[in-house]
Protein backbone atom coordinates (compact mmCIF):
# COMPACT_ATOMS: atom_id res chain seq x y z
CA UNK A 1 0.00 0.00 0.00
CA UNK A 2 1.23 3.91 -0.42
CA UNK A 3 0.21 6.35 2.35
CA UNK A 4 1.20 9.42 3.10
CA UNK A 5 1.30 11.62 6.17
CA UNK A 6 1.02 15.45 6.89
CA UNK A 7 2.63 17.51 9.71
CA UNK A 8 4.56 14.46 11.31
CA UNK A 9 7.97 14.70 11.83
CA UNK A 10 11.43 12.46 13.79
CA UNK A 11 11.83 14.77 16.56
CA UNK A 12 15.40 13.02 18.06
CA UNK A 13 17.07 9.99 16.55
CA UNK A 14 19.04 7.74 19.51
CA UNK A 15 21.27 4.60 18.64
CA UNK A 16 22.31 2.50 21.39
CA UNK A 17 24.70 0.21 20.82
CA UNK A 18 26.18 -2.49 23.03
CA UNK A 19 30.07 -2.16 24.43
CA UNK A 20 31.45 -4.76 23.39
CA UNK A 21 33.14 -4.89 19.86
CA UNK A 22 34.56 -7.76 17.93
CA UNK A 23 36.82 -7.40 15.42
CA UNK A 24 36.41 -9.67 12.16
CA UNK A 25 39.60 -10.92 11.81
CA UNK A 26 40.19 -11.34 15.54
CA UNK A 27 37.20 -13.36 15.63
CA UNK A 28 37.76 -15.64 12.82
CA UNK A 29 41.49 -16.08 13.45
CA UNK A 30 40.56 -19.73 14.72
CA UNK A 31 39.26 -21.13 11.51
CA UNK A 32 39.97 -18.42 8.61
CA UNK A 33 40.92 -19.33 5.25
CA UNK A 34 41.17 -17.59 2.26
CA UNK A 35 37.39 -17.67 1.54
CA UNK A 36 36.81 -16.26 4.92
CA UNK A 37 39.30 -13.49 4.04
CA UNK A 38 37.34 -12.87 0.35
CA UNK A 39 34.27 -12.60 2.53
CA UNK A 40 35.48 -9.87 4.41
CA UNK A 41 36.15 -8.07 1.11
CA UNK A 42 33.40 -8.70 -0.71
CA UNK A 43 30.72 -8.17 1.71
CA UNK A 44 32.50 -5.11 3.57
CA UNK A 45 32.85 -6.52 6.94
CA UNK A 46 35.02 -5.69 9.32
CA UNK A 47 33.55 -4.93 13.15
CA UNK A 48 30.35 -5.81 14.85
CA UNK A 49 28.93 -4.93 18.22
CA UNK A 50 26.96 -7.72 19.60
CA UNK A 51 24.96 -7.84 23.65
CA UNK A 52 26.54 -9.54 26.22
CA UNK A 53 24.40 -13.00 27.00
CA UNK A 54 22.66 -11.28 29.41
CA UNK A 55 21.12 -8.57 27.96
CA UNK A 56 17.70 -8.72 26.40
CA UNK A 57 15.73 -6.34 24.10
CA UNK A 58 14.40 -4.26 26.94
CA UNK A 59 17.56 -3.64 28.32
CA UNK A 60 18.60 -2.26 25.66
CA UNK A 61 15.55 0.33 24.52
CA UNK A 62 15.43 0.77 28.28
CA UNK A 63 19.08 1.92 28.82
CA UNK A 64 18.29 4.50 25.55
CA UNK A 65 14.97 6.28 26.74
CA UNK A 66 16.97 6.84 30.56
CA UNK A 67 19.68 8.18 28.82
CA UNK A 68 17.11 10.55 27.00
CA UNK A 69 15.10 11.27 30.52
CA UNK A 70 18.37 12.06 32.16
CA UNK A 71 19.59 14.53 29.78
CA UNK A 72 16.50 16.11 29.17
CA UNK A 73 16.05 15.24 25.67
CA UNK A 74 12.78 13.78 26.85
CA UNK A 75 10.39 14.12 29.61
CA UNK A 76 8.00 11.23 30.76
CA UNK A 77 4.87 13.56 30.60
CA UNK A 78 5.48 13.96 27.23
CA UNK A 79 5.29 10.42 26.17
CA UNK A 80 1.47 9.63 24.26
CA UNK A 81 2.98 5.88 23.15
CA UNK A 82 5.61 3.00 23.68
CA UNK A 83 5.86 1.53 20.25
CA UNK A 84 8.36 -1.16 20.40
CA UNK A 85 9.71 -3.29 16.78
CA UNK A 86 11.59 -6.44 17.80
CA UNK A 87 11.77 -9.95 16.46
CA UNK A 88 13.93 -11.16 19.83
CA UNK A 89 11.01 -9.94 22.63
CA UNK A 90 11.86 -10.37 26.55
CA UNK A 91 9.07 -12.42 26.89
CA UNK A 92 5.66 -13.15 24.96
CA UNK A 93 3.33 -11.96 27.30
CA UNK A 94 3.73 -9.18 28.60
CA UNK A 95 4.37 -6.87 25.44
CA UNK A 96 7.77 -5.54 25.85
CA UNK A 97 6.35 -1.73 25.69
CA UNK A 98 4.75 -2.70 28.71
CA UNK A 99 8.05 -3.72 29.95
CA UNK A 100 9.46 -0.69 29.28
CA UNK A 101 6.10 0.84 30.36
CA UNK A 102 6.89 -0.49 33.89
CA UNK A 103 10.01 0.22 34.29
CA UNK A 104 9.50 3.56 33.08
CA UNK A 105 6.79 4.65 35.67
CA UNK A 106 4.65 5.92 32.98
CA UNK A 107 0.94 6.48 33.60
CA UNK A 108 -2.01 4.48 32.83
CA UNK A 109 -3.05 6.63 29.75
CA UNK A 110 0.15 5.70 27.72
CA UNK A 111 -0.26 3.69 24.95
CA UNK A 112 2.07 0.21 24.63
CA UNK A 113 2.09 -1.53 21.60
CA UNK A 114 4.65 -4.09 20.23
CA UNK A 115 5.39 -4.97 16.86
CA UNK A 116 7.05 -8.16 14.94
CA UNK A 117 9.03 -7.38 12.65
CA UNK A 118 12.59 -7.96 11.44
CA UNK A 119 14.57 -5.80 9.05
CA UNK A 120 11.58 -3.65 7.89
CA UNK A 121 10.91 -2.72 11.38
CA UNK A 122 12.25 0.99 11.87
CA UNK A 123 10.22 2.04 8.42
CA UNK A 124 6.82 0.29 8.99
CA UNK A 125 7.67 1.75 13.20
CA UNK A 126 7.55 5.57 11.69
CA UNK A 127 4.42 4.49 9.44
CA UNK A 128 2.55 2.89 12.58
CA UNK A 129 3.78 5.93 14.72
CA UNK A 130 2.17 8.62 12.35
CA UNK A 131 -0.65 6.39 12.24
CA UNK A 132 -0.86 6.85 16.52
CA UNK A 133 -0.10 10.22 16.12
CA UNK A 134 -2.93 11.74 14.32
CA UNK A 135 -5.38 10.18 16.92
CA UNK A 136 -2.98 11.49 20.08
CA UNK A 137 -3.41 14.55 21.64
CA UNK A 138 -1.11 17.75 20.79
CA UNK A 139 1.57 17.72 22.96
CA UNK A 140 1.69 14.15 22.98
CA UNK A 141 5.04 12.31 21.66
CA UNK A 142 5.22 8.65 20.12
CA UNK A 143 8.64 6.89 21.50
CA UNK A 144 9.09 4.19 18.88
CA UNK A 145 11.64 2.02 20.01
CA UNK A 146 13.82 -1.11 17.71
CA UNK A 147 15.66 -3.11 19.56
CA UNK A 148 17.04 -6.96 18.97
CA UNK A 149 20.26 -9.43 20.72
CA UNK A 150 19.63 -11.99 18.14
CA UNK A 151 23.79 -11.76 18.02
CA UNK A 152 24.07 -12.14 22.13
CA UNK A 153 27.26 -13.73 23.51
CA UNK A 154 29.81 -13.66 26.16
CA UNK A 155 33.21 -12.39 24.60
CA UNK A 156 34.77 -15.75 25.35
CA UNK A 157 32.54 -17.73 23.38
CA UNK A 158 34.16 -18.48 20.06
CA UNK A 159 32.13 -18.78 16.61
CA UNK A 160 32.62 -21.39 14.16
CA UNK A 161 32.05 -19.16 11.10
CA UNK A 162 31.96 -15.94 9.86
CA UNK A 163 29.43 -13.47 11.83
CA UNK A 164 28.64 -10.36 10.48
CA UNK A 165 25.29 -10.01 12.97
CA UNK A 166 25.03 -7.05 15.56
CA UNK A 167 23.03 -6.04 18.05
CA UNK A 168 21.54 -2.40 18.54
CA UNK A 169 18.59 -0.88 19.80
CA UNK A 170 17.04 2.92 18.50
CA UNK A 171 14.80 5.25 20.30
CA UNK A 172 13.02 7.68 17.38
CA UNK A 173 10.92 10.52 19.10
CA UNK A 174 7.89 11.07 16.36
CA UNK A 175 4.99 14.48 17.24
CA UNK A 176 2.88 16.69 15.59
CA UNK A 177 4.02 20.12 13.41
CA UNK A 178 1.72 21.01 11.36
CA UNK A 179 4.73 22.73 9.19
CA UNK A 180 5.89 19.03 8.82
CA UNK A 181 6.93 18.33 5.29
CA UNK A 182 4.58 15.37 3.91
CA UNK A 183 5.79 12.39 4.48
CA UNK A 184 5.27 8.90 1.58
CA UNK A 185 5.21 5.51 2.96
CA UNK A 186 4.95 1.96 1.04
CA UNK A 187 4.60 -0.77 2.36
CA UNK A 188 5.02 -4.39 1.23
CA UNK A 189 4.78 -8.20 1.70
CA UNK A 190 5.16 -11.93 0.38
CA UNK A 191 4.21 -14.20 3.12
CA UNK A 192 4.60 -17.16 0.29
CA UNK A 193 8.34 -16.60 0.53
CA UNK A 194 8.45 -16.52 4.24
CA UNK A 195 10.76 -19.49 4.56
CA UNK A 196 13.91 -17.99 2.89
CA UNK A 197 14.39 -16.13 5.88
CA UNK A 198 12.74 -18.09 9.31
CA UNK A 199 14.02 -19.47 12.38
CA UNK A 200 11.84 -22.12 13.26
CA UNK A 201 11.85 -23.26 16.40
CA UNK A 202 11.30 -21.02 20.00
CA UNK A 203 7.69 -20.29 18.70
CA UNK A 204 4.41 -22.17 19.50
CA UNK A 205 4.48 -24.36 15.85
CA UNK A 206 7.76 -25.92 17.45
CA UNK A 207 8.54 -25.21 20.49
CA UNK A 208 12.46 -25.55 21.56
CA UNK A 209 13.74 -28.94 22.91
CA UNK A 210 17.46 -30.29 23.14
CA UNK A 211 16.51 -31.97 20.03
CA UNK A 212 15.98 -28.33 18.07
CA UNK A 213 19.42 -27.30 19.35
CA UNK A 214 21.02 -30.26 16.83
CA UNK A 215 22.78 -28.87 14.48
CA UNK A 216 21.97 -31.64 11.58
CA UNK A 217 20.52 -29.88 8.42
CA UNK A 218 22.46 -28.48 5.93
CA UNK A 219 20.94 -24.87 4.76
CA UNK A 220 22.39 -23.33 1.81
CA UNK A 221 25.74 -24.97 2.48
CA UNK A 222 25.55 -24.31 6.04
CA UNK A 223 25.17 -26.31 8.87
CA UNK A 224 21.81 -25.26 10.99
CA UNK A 225 19.47 -26.34 13.92
CA UNK A 226 15.83 -25.52 14.12
CA UNK A 227 17.05 -22.86 16.34
CA UNK A 228 18.92 -21.13 14.12
CA UNK A 229 18.14 -18.13 11.64
CA UNK A 230 18.08 -20.06 8.48
CA UNK A 231 18.64 -18.12 5.71
CA UNK A 232 18.27 -18.76 1.69
CA UNK A 233 20.99 -16.72 0.63
CA UNK A 234 20.11 -16.23 -3.17
CA UNK A 235 16.47 -16.54 -2.72
CA UNK A 236 16.98 -13.26 -0.35
CA UNK A 237 19.30 -11.69 -2.08
CA UNK A 238 16.73 -12.11 -5.77
CA UNK A 239 14.34 -10.85 -3.61
CA UNK A 240 15.61 -7.45 -2.83
CA UNK A 241 16.73 -7.31 -6.43
CA UNK A 242 13.52 -7.81 -8.07
CA UNK A 243 11.18 -6.30 -5.16
CA UNK A 244 13.13 -2.79 -3.74
CA UNK A 245 14.23 -1.16 -6.83
CA UNK A 246 10.40 -0.78 -8.43
CA UNK A 247 9.07 -0.07 -4.67
CA UNK A 248 11.64 3.31 -4.80
CA UNK A 249 10.63 4.15 -8.09
CA UNK A 250 7.16 3.77 -7.36
CA UNK A 251 7.44 5.95 -4.21
CA UNK A 252 9.77 8.78 -5.81
CA UNK A 253 6.91 9.03 -8.28
CA UNK A 254 4.41 9.18 -5.54
CA UNK A 255 6.54 11.55 -3.34
CA UNK A 256 7.15 13.38 -6.64
CA UNK A 257 10.85 13.76 -6.10
CA UNK A 258 13.43 12.41 -8.73
CA UNK A 259 16.63 10.52 -7.82
CA UNK A 260 18.82 13.60 -7.94
CA UNK A 261 16.76 15.26 -5.24
CA UNK A 262 17.57 12.73 -2.83
CA UNK A 263 20.04 13.59 -0.24
CA UNK A 264 20.58 10.46 1.44
CA UNK A 265 19.46 6.39 0.41
CA UNK A 266 19.36 5.07 3.99
CA UNK A 267 18.78 1.27 3.31
CA UNK A 268 18.71 -1.44 5.30
CA UNK A 269 22.50 -2.82 5.00
CA UNK A 270 22.65 -6.72 5.00
CA UNK A 271 25.92 -6.34 3.60
CA UNK A 272 27.92 -4.18 1.02
CA UNK A 273 27.67 -6.39 -1.92
CA UNK A 274 23.86 -6.26 -1.85
CA UNK A 275 23.80 -2.95 -1.65
CA UNK A 276 26.23 -1.90 -4.30
CA UNK A 277 23.84 -3.82 -6.68
CA UNK A 278 20.64 -2.05 -5.38
CA UNK A 279 22.64 1.21 -6.02
CA UNK A 280 23.61 -0.37 -9.53
CA UNK A 281 20.13 -1.22 -10.78
CA UNK A 282 18.55 2.28 -9.18
CA UNK A 283 21.32 4.49 -10.86
CA UNK A 284 21.93 5.79 -7.70
CA UNK A 285 25.74 7.04 -6.63
CA UNK A 286 26.56 4.72 -4.02
CA UNK A 287 28.18 7.61 -2.12
CA UNK A 288 24.49 8.10 -1.23
CA UNK A 289 23.58 4.80 -0.36
CA UNK A 290 26.13 4.28 3.02
CA UNK A 291 27.12 0.37 3.92
CA UNK A 292 28.97 1.58 6.65
CA UNK A 293 26.90 0.28 9.68
CA UNK A 294 27.22 -3.39 8.43
CA UNK A 295 30.89 -2.89 8.03
CA UNK A 296 31.59 -1.33 11.84
CA UNK A 297 28.54 -2.09 14.04
CA UNK A 298 27.31 -5.30 11.65
CA UNK A 299 23.33 -5.99 10.61
CA UNK A 300 21.19 -5.13 13.05
CA UNK A 301 18.40 -6.19 12.20
CA UNK A 302 15.49 -3.49 12.35
CA UNK A 303 17.65 -1.26 13.66
CA UNK A 304 19.56 -0.65 10.77
CA UNK A 305 18.13 2.27 9.30
CA UNK A 306 18.13 4.41 12.43
CA UNK A 307 21.42 3.57 13.30
CA UNK A 308 22.13 5.05 9.73
CA UNK A 309 20.53 7.96 10.45
CA UNK A 310 22.42 8.03 13.73
CA UNK A 311 25.78 7.32 12.66
CA UNK A 312 25.76 9.27 9.34
CA UNK A 313 23.73 12.20 9.80
CA UNK A 314 24.23 12.62 13.63
CA UNK A 315 24.44 16.22 14.50
CA UNK A 316 24.18 17.59 11.18
CA UNK A 317 20.58 17.00 11.69
CA UNK A 318 20.84 19.78 14.26
CA UNK A 319 20.90 22.51 11.86
CA UNK A 320 20.80 20.72 8.56
CA UNK A 321 17.56 19.27 6.46
CA UNK A 322 17.71 16.56 3.83
CA UNK A 323 15.22 14.31 1.46
CA UNK A 324 15.93 10.65 2.85
CA UNK A 325 14.44 7.48 1.03
CA UNK A 326 14.57 4.91 3.91
CA UNK A 327 13.86 1.63 2.98
CA UNK A 328 14.08 -1.51 5.51
CA UNK A 329 14.04 -5.27 3.90
CA UNK A 330 13.90 -8.57 4.64
CA UNK A 331 12.08 -11.23 6.77
CA UNK A 332 8.25 -11.52 6.18
CA UNK A 333 9.11 -11.15 3.43
CA UNK A 334 8.26 -7.39 3.59
CA UNK A 335 9.95 -4.69 2.29
CA UNK A 336 8.67 -1.03 3.74
CA UNK A 337 9.85 2.45 2.30
CA UNK A 338 9.65 6.09 3.18
CA UNK A 339 10.62 9.49 1.33
CA UNK A 340 11.13 12.02 4.12
CA UNK A 341 12.66 15.28 5.50
CA UNK A 342 14.79 14.85 8.08
CA UNK A 343 16.02 17.69 9.69
CA UNK A 344 16.22 19.92 12.26
CA UNK A 345 15.86 17.71 14.65
CA UNK A 346 16.66 18.07 18.89
CA UNK A 347 18.86 15.45 19.20
CA UNK A 348 20.66 13.11 16.58
CA UNK A 349 23.36 10.85 18.25
CA UNK A 350 24.59 7.16 18.69
CA UNK A 351 25.67 6.00 22.67
CA UNK A 352 27.56 2.73 23.44
CA UNK A 353 26.16 1.10 26.41
CA UNK A 354 27.52 -0.88 28.98
CA UNK A 355 25.02 -3.84 27.98
CA UNK B 1 37.26 -17.36 -20.90
CA UNK B 2 36.80 -21.00 -19.92
CA UNK B 3 39.98 -21.65 -18.80
CA UNK B 4 40.51 -18.33 -16.97
CA UNK B 5 36.85 -19.19 -14.38
CA UNK B 6 38.31 -22.42 -14.13
CA UNK B 7 41.40 -20.93 -12.49
CA UNK B 8 38.78 -18.42 -10.71
CA UNK B 9 36.63 -21.39 -9.20
CA UNK B 10 39.72 -23.31 -8.22
CA UNK B 11 40.59 -20.60 -6.18
CA UNK B 12 37.72 -19.90 -4.70
CA UNK B 13 37.15 -23.54 -3.91
CA UNK B 14 40.34 -25.55 -4.44
CA UNK B 15 39.11 -28.84 -2.16
CA UNK B 16 36.78 -29.27 -4.99
CA UNK B 17 36.89 -30.83 -8.70
CA UNK B 18 34.83 -28.25 -10.56
CA UNK B 19 35.60 -30.82 -14.34
CA UNK B 20 33.51 -33.59 -12.96
CA UNK B 21 30.30 -31.56 -11.67
CA UNK B 22 27.20 -31.48 -13.79
CA UNK B 23 25.76 -28.68 -11.36
CA UNK B 24 27.57 -26.85 -9.30
CA UNK B 25 24.71 -25.59 -7.03
CA UNK B 26 23.04 -29.11 -7.10
CA UNK B 27 26.70 -30.35 -5.85
CA UNK B 28 27.35 -27.67 -3.30
CA UNK B 29 30.19 -26.89 -4.74
CA UNK B 30 29.00 -23.17 -4.33
CA UNK B 31 27.27 -21.45 -1.71
CA UNK B 32 25.28 -18.19 -2.12
CA UNK B 33 28.30 -16.85 -0.34
CA UNK B 34 30.62 -17.90 -3.60
CA UNK B 35 28.13 -16.93 -5.95
CA UNK B 36 28.46 -13.43 -4.58
CA UNK B 37 32.50 -13.91 -4.69
CA UNK B 38 32.41 -15.47 -7.94
CA UNK B 39 30.46 -12.35 -9.62
CA UNK B 40 32.52 -10.01 -7.81
CA UNK B 41 35.66 -11.94 -9.45
CA UNK B 42 34.03 -11.90 -12.74
CA UNK B 43 33.25 -8.71 -12.62
CA UNK B 44 36.75 -7.52 -11.91
CA UNK B 45 38.47 -10.36 -14.47
CA UNK B 46 36.37 -9.41 -17.27
CA UNK B 47 35.42 -5.99 -16.97
CA UNK B 48 31.71 -5.87 -16.54
CA UNK B 49 29.26 -5.38 -14.14
CA UNK B 50 26.85 -8.64 -14.18
CA UNK B 51 23.15 -7.15 -13.52
CA UNK B 52 21.59 -8.44 -10.28
CA UNK B 53 18.72 -10.00 -11.79
CA UNK B 54 21.24 -12.18 -13.11
CA UNK B 55 22.84 -13.54 -10.08
CA UNK B 56 20.12 -16.80 -9.38
CA UNK B 57 22.17 -20.17 -8.77
CA UNK B 58 21.03 -21.20 -12.44
CA UNK B 59 23.50 -19.29 -13.72
CA UNK B 60 25.94 -20.87 -12.31
CA UNK B 61 25.72 -23.73 -12.15
CA UNK B 62 28.15 -24.84 -15.20
CA UNK B 63 30.79 -23.57 -16.38
CA UNK B 64 28.79 -22.69 -19.74
CA UNK B 65 26.00 -20.90 -17.68
CA UNK B 66 29.09 -18.77 -15.92
CA UNK B 67 30.20 -17.73 -19.40
CA UNK B 68 26.91 -17.02 -20.98
CA UNK B 69 26.21 -14.42 -17.71
CA UNK B 70 29.53 -13.04 -18.10
CA UNK B 71 29.09 -12.73 -21.90
CA UNK B 72 25.20 -11.45 -21.35
CA UNK B 73 26.83 -8.69 -19.31
CA UNK B 74 29.22 -7.38 -21.59
CA UNK B 75 32.18 -9.44 -20.59
CA UNK B 76 35.29 -9.19 -22.73
CA UNK B 77 37.51 -12.23 -23.12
Amino acid sequence: MLAKFNGIKISGVLAVLPKTEYDYDEETAHFATPATRRLKRVMGFSKRRAALSTTTSSDLALYGIRYLLENDLLKKEEIGALLVLSTSPDYYIPPMSNVLHGELGLPFDVVCMDISQACAAYVLGMFQASMLLEHMEDGKKVVMCTSDVLCRKDPEWKIGEPSFGGDAATITIMERDESAPTAYYSIYNDGARREALIMHAGGFRMPRTPETAIPNHIVDGKVRSYDDLWMDGSAVFNFMQKEVPPAIEEILSYSGRTKDEIDWYLFHQPNKFMLQKLSQRLGVPQEKMPWNIVENFGNSSGSCVGVDIAYNLGEALLTNRYTCCLSGFGGGLSWVSAVVELGNVEFCRMIISDL
Amino acid sequence: MEKNIYKILNELRPEFDFTTSKDFIEDGLLDSFDVVALVTELETNFNCLIDALDIVPENFTSIEQIIAVVRKNGGTL
